[in-house]
């Protein structure tokens, strides 16, 4: 891990997610959940920007600039959904609160067959 | 490390980018419905604004009409050539021009039944005209291009919306739940499907989904895996905004929490939306080069699968609810495996099966759908709702109207001829019959004898009589569900009377 | 040992703490330095642009907004794990193992060679991404901005109590 070949971002932002993954899964308070999500976002940003620097792919279809920059720009508009979502997201937990005084996924069980 | 373009460009990069990126060609009618749609909402809002605490008819009238000049500018365009416009980031074809008609016919049905049922549920909020707008926008932006940076972008937009109509109904716990769920496993999904567009991207080097095919190598094990597990990722977020099995978890717990018309749109709405993605995808990603290995023989398997399991699962579970929400969400769960089957056999052999089976299929998928939600929702009154078997009884006393219609809208859902529901499920197995899939079409035909049993578990519980004080008295018929009943069942009639001149239409081919 | 190797130490053992960590506050910290450590990696990959973006969205507006919930939940407490949920742990760390073993020995071990940057040095500056973004990338610039509306109206409308 010295930083200088595509696999060493790849490697990072393939920690993160999975880390992230976990956590979704694993815990239980919806907004340490949400933090989760956020961090596998921020992998997915970081494994397309290793992409935009290191290209793999030695003739991409749309031209150079092309090709670089659309990583960067889907970088951009990811952030733009996470700030979005997380309005949304945390107004949703906000309401959830209001109502039950507890945040904990697994008590939520009013809904069955 | 901090290089400024100014300092460094020795190699003439703030050219190159010029002459890379000039101004974009502009095709203003190609994103006039998304833009009518998205403005309406705008307007709606400020309505909202001006007069607050009224009734809503001046907000529903102004979302109609402009969902009926979106549908006008939409209809014009079917003459128009295929074009990609906005640097590539939005297209018309006729698919993208079918499904953004589909998607306002379903927003303009949803909001003709709503101001009642909120009314009676007590959430006459303003604000959930503009937000279905929206949403409605997002499905579009899904359907009318090929780049994946703005399919993400719809869903985004699709699914937002929708976490918060789920949650629209605060005072209810199992309102605020769902969107909950709803909410943490749609961003769930969305992680997984930008992992899976980036390792796309990182394979092709273009977010643009021709790419695809050209970028194929299956000889080249390092490209050939980043693709495979770029595809699987993807398919593995879209697999759970259209609800199919195994990722079909929050579909039912969803659908009976959400207010029973923000349901109906997502049953139809965002199905819509995510089976034109889901469709772009795959027809993008098969290739017959000879190269030894087709893409789609990697993930057409595991498609069989989803699609055998998504039917079987959905009709089985259906079979035991005891609520007629959680029922019609497993069902629209089996339905996603039977529009699955319509897309699988297309895409398995493109040049005998045409994509009209499946966009047939969606059209009268969300007519018998909204109906029925429809019809459910007239069990909401003085803000409680009850959604079980039992609430249904004696509404046939009450509104024979709408237990008419929830009888056609049943019968098409089961496929009983001549429905349109019927003619859709016919042509999915003749398709996938064509198209070497046998299995898949047994599975069909088998599932739909077995889905009798609850749909008309459905549309008997409407007839018994009620007895007992534990079935709250239903709230009167008003005449924006009267419409959205009659248009519904109007049309799963006329689509089949009209059946050959709207396919001719819809898909253009003789 | 070279900037990104420490940077991407502490951005891993922050992503741990992020799961870890029983209480939400504690959590949420070590979201803020994994943020932050990220905008660095940006910087190393010469992405000037979204590594200050990263800082301004991430470490400044998003984070202030989960710790100002948590705050305002009150859900500061730690809440140990209850060991009734060990088989759904298993799952998840058996599930997160297998992904990213599956990745990383199918498809991340034949880039270990490719150190050739493809994009120039000056890709991430301001004037490139204004260059494309204002171009090519304008309708995706529209729809964020609906986007954005939806965030307003929808978090408005559920956080507020009376409408």
């Amino acid at each position: 891990m010295t930083g200088n070949n595509l696999a060493d971002y790849l490697t990072l932002g393939l920690l993160m997610f999975s880390i992230g993954a976990v956590g979704v899964i694993v815990r239980r308070n919806p907004v340490v959940i949400f933090m989760c999500i956020e961090l596998m976002l921020n992998a997915v940003n970081l494994t397309f920007l290793a992409f935009a620097r290191y290209m793999p792919s030695s003739a991409p279809a749309s031209g150079r600039e092309a090709s670089f920059m659309s990583g960067q720009m889907m970088v951009i508009f990811v952030m733009a959904v996470a700030a979005a979502e997380v309005a949304v997201g945390l107004g949703i937990i906000m309401a959830i609160y209001r109502l039950r005084k507890d945040v904990d996924v697994d008590e939520m069980n009013l809904m069955s067959g | 490390m901090y290089n400024l373009l100014a300092q460094t460009d020795g190699n003439g990069l703030a050219k190159r980018l010029a002459e890379a990126f000039p101004p974009p060609t502009i095709d203003w009618p190609s994103i006039l419905p998304i833009a009518l749609v998205v403005c309406t909402g705008i307007v709606a809002l400020i309505v909202e604004m001006l007069r607050p605490r009224q009734n809503n008819n001046a907000i529903i009238g102004f979302s109609l009409v402009g969902l009926f000049f979106a549908g006008l500018s939409l209809t014009s365009q079917f003459a128009s050539p295929d074009l990609e416009s906005f640097g590539g980031m939005v297209l018309r074809d006729r698919f993208s021009l079918t499904i953004q008609l589909l998607v306002v016919m379903v927003t303009g049905l949803t909001i003709l039944f709503s101001d009642g049922y909120l009314r009676a549920k007590r959430i006459p909020f303003g604000e959930f005209y503009p937000l279905v707008l929206w949403s409605a926008s997002g499905a579009m932006m899904m359907a009318s291009s090929k780049n994946l940076l703005m399919i993400f972008l719809g869903i985004e937009v699709l699914s937002i919306s929708l976490y918060v109509l789920a949650g629209m109904s605060k005072t209810e716990t199992k309102s605020e739940e769902s969107a909950l769920k709803y909410f943490l496993l749609g961003a769930f999904a969305s992680a997984f499907l930008l992992y899976g567009i980036a390792f796309m991207y990182g394979a092709t080097g273009s977010l643009h989904l021709d790419a695809i095919r050209s970028a194929w190598n299956p000889n080249d094990e390092a490209f050939r895996n980043m693709m495979l597990f770029g595809m699987g990722l993807m398919l593995f977020g879209l697999a759970f905004k259209a609800a199919f099995v195994p990722f079909h978890q929050w579909t039912p717990d969803v659908y009976q929490g959400a207010p029973t018309n923000v349901t109906a749109f997502m049953a139809a709405g965002s199905k819509i939306g995510a089976m034109a993605a889901l469709w772009r995808l795959l027809s993008a990603s098969t290739t017959n080069v000879d190269l030894g290995a087709t893409f789609q023989s990697y993930w057409m398997p595991a498609l069989f699968w989803i699609a055998i399991l998504t039917m079987t699962v959905g009709n089985l579970v259906a079979l035991v609810q005891k609520d007629v929400k959680r029922t019609l969400g497993y069902s629209s769960i089996a339905h996603a495996g039977y529009i699955l089957v319509g897309i699988l056999a297309h895409v398995n052999n493109p040049e005998k099966v045409g994509i009209g089976t499946t966009v047939f299929y969606l059209l009268s998928y969300s007519l018998m759908t909204i109906g029925a939600f429809a019809v459910v929702s007239l069990t909401a009154k003085n803000g409680k709702e009850g959604t079980r078997f039992e609430d249904l009884h004696g509404l046939w006393k009450r509104s024979p109207f709408a237990v008419g219609c929830l009888i056609v809208f049943v019968a098409s859902l089961i496929g009983i001829p001549p429905t349109s529901g019927f003619f859709g499920k016919l042509m999915i197995f003749n398709d996938a019959l064509a198209s070497d899939l046998m299995p898949l079409a047994i599975v069909l035909a088998v599932n739909s004898v077995l889905s009798v049993y609850y749909y008309v578990g459905i549309a008997k519980a409407a007839f018994v009589d009620a007895e007992g004080a534990r079935t709250p008295e239903s709230a009167p018929m008003n005449l924006g569900l009267a419409a959205t009943c009659l248009l519904c069942a109007g049309g799963i009639f006329a689509v089949v009377i009209l059946f050959n001149p709207l396919m001719n239409w819809l898909v253009g081919a003789p | 040992m070279t900037t990104f190797t420490v940077l991407a130490i502490v951005a891993v053992l922050a992503a741990l703490g992020v799961v870890l960590f029983s209480s939400p506050v504690r959590s949420a910290i070590c979201l803020v330095v994994n943020f932050f450590v990220l905008a660095f990696v940006y910087f190393i990959l010469n992405a000037e642009l979204l590594g200050i973006t990263q800082i301004i969205v991430y470490t400044g507006a998003i984070m202030v907004l989960f710790l100002f919930v948590i705050m305002l939940l009150n859900l500061g407490g730690p809440q140990a794990w209850k060991e009734r949920r060990e088989f759904r742990t298993v799952l998840g760390f058996g599930f997160g193992a297998a992904l990213a073993g599956v990745i990383a020995s199918q498809l991340i071990t034949h880039f270990r060679e490719h150190s050739r940057p493809f994009a120039d040095d000056g890709y991430g500056s301001p004037q490139a991404i204004g260059r494309v973004l204002f171009t090519q990338y304008v309708w995706p610039f529209e729809v964020a901005s609906v986007l954005l509306l939806v965030g307003i109206v929808g978090s408005i409308l559920l956080a507020k109590r009376k409408l």
